[in-house]
């Protein structure tokens, strides 16, 4: 690492109870503490959140884009995994 | 009119006004990016509470003035904030150290006043002490940083507690003001504030790897309107529009 | 659908209008056209703090102060935001800044321009936010994922920014007599360069034809220029002052303002250096940047030396 150059970290914010943590962006810090309270000034300043994550970027691991049709194109067919796919008497509402 | 309660109030919408027009100094200035942002955060809190404490010491001296009538038309010498909140920003190190010992101070200090007899200045603490809260756990995260973190900082950290250390026991000068407001049960004996105030920083100092600087005179003054040189400079840009145009709307 | 080519695939994104993610194939060009047009949109939050950071410790109450404050965070913020877009392009803040401080990135040339009274930081909210608004509008839909959701979050936030312009200038334009001299000042040195922000002509515009073939812009300087004219002249009316503008006129034919011609030659020089507070903005970037070097050097040297306590206490 280049001295003196901020790891960047990836921030998620919890909107409010009951939902997920949503990733909001990104900010550079040079601990974990610092990147939380950045987080806080920087994205949470209208009352967007009750919950931060903040995750160093480097440890993120990320599905490549060349296996996308390996990875994601193959549950294309598996119509059967929705309820749509099946005929039941309209009246019952199941 | 209660003299006393009115120049109690006025002094802390002094600090808060007047430390809080030193922060803003940083805006678009910081080292970071994300301290312009942090920093600004910050300093809408201590403008927001200047706005609160002077319209309520505008209110109980009774004349009619308003809050901006306190800020932009009052002189130096009608200024009744510590020498601390006035002086020039520094560097990053002198700020956040100035930062630090006073959040502090306001931490402890709000923390008494949740429970003072005045309803107004109670609830105005209520809101101030989640804001100090965290500007307090702030400014020490960058004592300790910037203390234990290079020589450089170190370096930098100390010369800056050095040279606000003179303008520190200020803040717990108990003149008739705070007499009366103890015995009211409006405002903490500030000896009190001294012992917790000096605990904790202590401690952040030591944790810091720095150490406490000797105190060898106490400079004071600004209660009583007495101030350093700086803020002259200080309000002859804070009040600049107000004066060049007298009574207008803006 | 199957594509054999990687360059048929993004066609295909850009075609359907979706969004290309940071991990997607992308041709090189499009990638350095965005890292340009982020960074520079970056930077101008960036320097554009200082125009009207020069007002805040003047602003003439308190409630204009905070307001102001805000405001000039909120520019901080979304320089943060857009750094951080176009970080995802891979290139670092740091090589970005640096290319800023040597003069081989740009900015809005518009903030090489003094704030000189208080009715210029009302101006800056009216006008440049509002002409910033147009343009940024139309950069939600750009084709870049993470440049797109930064738009929107900017566009939410911005939503203010021009209000409480407008306002300053309201207030102004009923108060005194100087008050309103004060408006009418700001807007004449304002009106011209705001109009120079949409960038050349069409059809001198080099970069732009490319940028809209990939859906980078969505709108041409000139559609975005002239719907910021045709949205402006009624406040302007509005506020009872006056666009300097002889040639400012309505054309029933067109549906839209008629405007006089632009002063390019001005346009170039402030874009080249040539603009009051060229030196004085970088100058002042640079400052924060070489200062703020110890600063990172302390904080990585304790973040080295305790790094395992300080991500427990998170936790």
């Amino acid at each position: 690492m280049l001295k003196g150059h901020l790891p960047l970290w990836e921030v998620f914010v919890r909107g409010r109870r009951g939902l997920d943590h949503k990733h909001i962006g990104s900010l550079h810090a040079s601990d974990a503490g610092q990147a939380m309270k950045s987080a806080r000034d920087t994205y949470t300043r209208r009352q967007e959140g009750v919950s931060i994550w903040v995750v160093r970027a480097e440890d993120i691991h990320a599905s490549q884009f060349e296996n996308d049709a390996s990875f994601f194109d193959p549950a294309e067919d598996k119509v059967y995994r929705h309820p749509t796919f099946y005929e039941v008497p309209e009246e019952l509402k199941l | 009119m209660n003299k006393n309660h009115y120049r109690y109030v006025l002094r802390l919408g002094d600090n808060a006004l007047i430390l809080g027009q030193r922060m803003t100094e940083w805006c678009g200035h910081s080292p970071l990016l994300e301290e312009d942002i942090a920093m600004a955060n910050c300093a809408l809190d201590h403008v927001g509470r200047a706005r609160l404490l002077l319209s309520y010491a505008a209110e109980l001296e009774g004349e009619g003035r308003s809050e901006d009538d306190l800020a932009f038309v009052r002189s130096d010498r009608e200024f009744e904030n510590f020498l601390l909140c006035e002086l020039p920003i520094g560097d990053y190190a002198f700020t956040m150290a100035r930062q630090y010992l006073l959040d502090t101070y306001h931490y402890h200090l709000f923390t008494e006043l949740v429970s003072s007899s005045d309803e107004t200045l109670s609830a105005i603490a209520q809101k101030a002490i989640k804001e100090t809260t965290y500007h307090m756990d702030r400014s020490r995260d960058w004592v300790l940083r910037l203390g234990d973190g290079s020589e450089e900082s170190h370096e930098r950290m100390q010369v800056a507690l050095e040279g606000m250390w003179n303008y520190t026991e200020e803040l717990f000068e108990r003149d008739p003001v705070d007499v009366q407001m103890i015995a009211e049960a409006i405002g903490p004996d500030p000896e009190w504030l001294h012992s917790k105030w000096q605990a904790d920083i202590n401690a952040t100092i030591k944790k810091a790897t720095l150490s406490v600087p000797e105190k060898k005179w106490s400079l004071s003054g600004g209660r009583n309107g007495l101030h350093t040189e700086a803020m002259g400079h200080l309000l002859s840009e804070m009040q600049h529009l107000q004066r060049t145009y007298p009574g207008l709307s803006w | 659908m199957i594509f054999t080519d990687e360059q048929g695939q993004f066609d295909a994104i850009i075609e359907a209008e979706e969004k290309i993610e940071p991990r997607d194939w992308m041709p090189e060009k499009y990638r350095l056209n965005l890292v340009r047009q982020m960074s520079q949109h970056a930077h101008s939050e960036v320097v554009g703090q200082l125009p009207e950071g020069n007002w805040i410790g003047r602003a003439p109450t308190l409630r204009r102060k905070a307001i102001l404050l805000s405001k000039v965070q909120d520019e901080a913020g979304h320089g943060l935001y857009l750094y951080s877009a176009a970080e995802t392009l891979g290139v670092s803040r740091e090589e970005m800044m640096n290319d800023l401080l040597i003069g081989k990135a740009k900015y809005a040339s518009i903030f090489n321009y003094p704030t000189l009274t208080w009715a210029d930081v009302g101006a800056i909210g009216w006008l440049v936010d509002g002409a910033a608004i147009v343009n940024q509008i139309s950069l939600c839909r750009t084709s870049y994922g993470p440049y797109a959701r930064a738009m929107v979050k900017i566009c939410k936030e911005e939503s203010f920014h021009m209000r409480q312009g407008y306002e300053i200038m309201q207030v102004l334009a009923c108060g005194s007599a100087a008050q309103k001299a004060m408006a009418q000042d700001a807007l004449n040195r304002w009106w011209w360069p705001t109009l120079m922000m949409f960038g050349p002509h069409d059809s001198e515009s080099a970069n732009s034809q490319q940028s809209m073939k990939w859906k980078i812009k969505r709108q041409s300087n000139d559609e975005l220029r002239q719907k910021f004219v045709d949205q402006t002249v009624k406040q302007a009316d509005h506020l009872g002052l006056a666009i300097p503008d002889q040639d400012l006129k309505w054309n029933e034919e067109r549906g839209h303002y008629d405007f006089g011609p632009i002063d390019w030659e001005e346009f170039a020089r402030v874009v080249k250096g040539g603009g009051l507070c060229n030196d004085a903005r970088l100058e002042a970037r640079r400052t924060a940047n070489d200062e703020g070097q110890w600063v990172k050097d302390a904080l990585m040297s304790y973040a080295e030396k305790h790094s395992k306590s300080d991500v427990d206490q998170v936790a």
